[in-house]
């Protein structure tokens, strides 16, 4: 086979979203080189696959087994490198998910191939792949070409939109493994109305230092919940008071972000948390200090107090929506 | 039951740092720039000693692939409490993580160590790599990106952080494991360390590298944002805001 293998993470027995990002980015690449896509699904039996020939694949395969519900390192690894060493795809792609972020440098490392992992944005030049990832957590951007065959790609969230590119996909099974013993994913634990993650979402509304006491993130979730759809994020300030988890934190040491839309709210906008955000192709932010840092690199700001203004914002957003 | 632990290290740019290109246009101008111990690296020395302490004994190895300048990381990594420290060397500027690993793995393979600790990523290249690829060349266990752990003498189990969740794994030792900011809270090297540090073992192995079929094209600062605007003080600012994304940004 010339073309891509693309992997598609399932969660509980569901697609993810994000997997239909990289079935596209999988598609555009292979048609650049007349290749086929071949979409790969480990999971649970009964995943709903029929969105997948929709968004660019020719073929399904699945390998369905209920012992690989949850993400089985080992199981996965050897799945997905048996499948790329019998089709020969030119490259594997995968998220950059927490799975995919496991399981891409598993891979590479048992193919013996190259890996790029997290890459924002993907070409085909002169027969080879070429690939842009951020670097330095966002602070300078890396052009890559990968010279080897196969290779493994990891494509960061919210990096491409979807594209419905329709195809009759024919649907195989795939052999199923067992789980490897050494290592095994027993349970996920998933807090009572599991939250948006950061590195997921379009839109971000983050709070820092300004809020002055952790009861005061109800102002921001409050905001994200009228927005809809939207993650609440953290500076490293306050998850290292506490007052966050560390899985809501962005910048440096947290996580690198790409939502369309970033509100930073009483956040100064230090070089770590910048680093992390930068790529959000809209920021806004609110903040009572007009020299913040925070400010050089925002779209649209509010200089005041958060307590007057996100309130306000909140109720406004609810007219609109209600509107 | 004493562990033997190894942990990797990499000397990375300080996170202060405003990055230029250097004239080659592929890495980035080191000139001026401060160099530190990766700060996930820093939770992985951490942790390797407080297991040493929790088990009353046993031996830590920092290893780092790297140039010269690397041993003042490793030097970091001793003076924290590491036992001795080795330099594989190269003064290669890396961007292929199989490479790496594999220089790492073949170091480490012989040295019959119970724990391979790895910062979760290296604050430059932001990988996320290596940890996984030396356990996969090892043939060993791996669970990465880890907030919690609990060791018995011969297994463990570990919290990761997924997207609104955790995983629990569990394993079999010797394994690697990843660790990302969460699991504690790194030690400053005390005065004492440091002069103790000076004096521990520090070996120097030059090694090659071979690629795996990736070349660095360019070496970029990302586009400047457009300049912004403030729409206004206070909350009577609000509408303009809310026009501005609906509008310009058809971003709500
Ligand atoms: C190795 C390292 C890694 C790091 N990694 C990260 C990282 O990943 N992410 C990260 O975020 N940081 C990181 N940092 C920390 C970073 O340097 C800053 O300390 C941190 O981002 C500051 O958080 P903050 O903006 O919430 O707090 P502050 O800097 O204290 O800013 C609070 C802001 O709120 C504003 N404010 C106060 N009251 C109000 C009000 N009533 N209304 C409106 N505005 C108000 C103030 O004007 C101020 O601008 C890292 C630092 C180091 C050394
Ligand atoms: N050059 C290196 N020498 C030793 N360890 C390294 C090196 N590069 C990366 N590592 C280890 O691998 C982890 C992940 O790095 P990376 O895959 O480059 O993001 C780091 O936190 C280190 O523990």
């Amino acid at each position: 086979m010339t073309g891509i293998l693309a992997f598609v993470e399932q969660r509980d027995g569901a697609l993810k979203r994000v997997s239909l990002e990289t079935l596209t980015a999988a598609r555009a690449i292979a048609d650049l080189m007349q290749g086929s896509v071949t979409a790969l699904v480990i999971g649970p039996p009964g995943v709903d696959t029929s969105s997948l020939g929709t968004y660019g694949a020719d073929r399904v395969v699945v390998v369905a087994d209920e012992r690989l519900r949850l993400y089985q390192p080992g199981a996965y690894t050897a799945a997905t490198a048996a499948r790329v060493r019998e089709e020969g795809p030119a490259a594997a792609v995968l998220s950059a998910t927490a799975l995919g972020k496991d399981l891409g440098p598993r891979l590479a490392a048992r193919l013996g191939c190259a890996l790029a992992s997290d890459v924002t944005a993907l070409a085909f030049e002169q027969g080879q792949i070429t690939v842009t990832r951020p670097v330095y957590a966002g602070k300078a951007l890396l052009r890559l070409r990968v010279t080897g065959r196969p290779s493994v790609i990891t494509i960061r969230p919210n990096s491409v939109t979807p594209v419905e590119r329709p195809r009759a996909a024919a649907v195989e099974q795939g052999s199923a493994m067992p789980a490897e013993g050494s290592v095994r994913t027993v349970a996920v634990k998933e807090p009572p109305g599991a939250k948006l993650d950061v590195a997921e979402a379009s839109i971000i509304v983050s709070g820092g230092r300004g809020l002055k006491e952790p009861a005061n993130f109800a102002l921001i979730e409050e905001l994200a919940a009228a927005i809809g759809g939207a993650a609440v994020g953290a500076s490293r300030a306050v998850v290292d008071a506490g007052w966050r988890p560390h899985a809501d934190q962005v910048g440096q040491t947290g996580k690198t972000v790409s939502p369309n839309l970033y509100i930073a709210v009483g956040i100064s906008g230090a070089i770590q948390h910048v680093a992390g955000m930068r790529n959000a192709k809209v920021i806004v932010a609110i903040n009572k200090d007009k020299d913040a840092p925070i400010f050089k690199i925002a779209d649209y700001g509010i200089v005041g107090d958060l307590f007057e203004i996100v309130p306000r914002l909140t109720q406004e957003i609810k007219k609109l929506r209600a509107g | 039951m004493p562990l033997k632990i190894a942990v990797c290290i990499k000397r990375v740019p300080d996170t202060e740092t405003r990055i230029k290109p250097g004239a080659d246009g592929k890495s980035i101008d080191e000139a001026g720039v401060k160099f530190v111990l990766n700060p996930y690296d820093e939770f992985a020395v951490e942790e390797a000693l407080r297991r040493r302490e929790a088990a009353g004994g046993g031996e830590i190895v920092a290893v780092a692939v790297g140039p010269d300048a690397a041993q003042e990381t490793i030097r970091t990594a001793l003076a924290m409490g590491a036992d001795r420290g080795v330099l594989l060397k190269t003064d290669a500027r890396v961007v292929d993580s199989l490479a790496v690993a594999r220089l790492l793995a073949e170091d480490l393979r012989p040295g019959g160590y119970d724990l391979l600790l790895f910062g979760k990523i290296a604050v430059d290249d932001s990988s996320h790599a290596i940890g996984p690829m030396v356990a996969e060349l090892l043939g060993v266990p791996c669970v990465s990106a880890i907030t919690a752990l609990d060791l018995t003498e011969s297994a463990g189990s570990a919290e990761r952080e997924i997207e609104g969740g955790v995983e629990v794994v569990e394993f079999r030792l010797p394994a690697v494991l990843t660790v990302e900011k969460g699991l504690n809270q790194p030690r400053y090297p005390a005065l004492k360390g440091i002069m103790a540090a000076k004096k521990k073992p520090l070996e120097v192995k030059p090694v090659e590298l071979s690629g795996s079929g990736i070349e660095v094209l360019e070496l970029a600062l990302p586009p400047e944002r457009r300049a912004g605007r403030i729409v206004g003080e206070g909350p009577d600012a609000v509408p303009a805001l809310i026009a501005a994304l609906r509008n310009e940004a058809k971003a709500l």
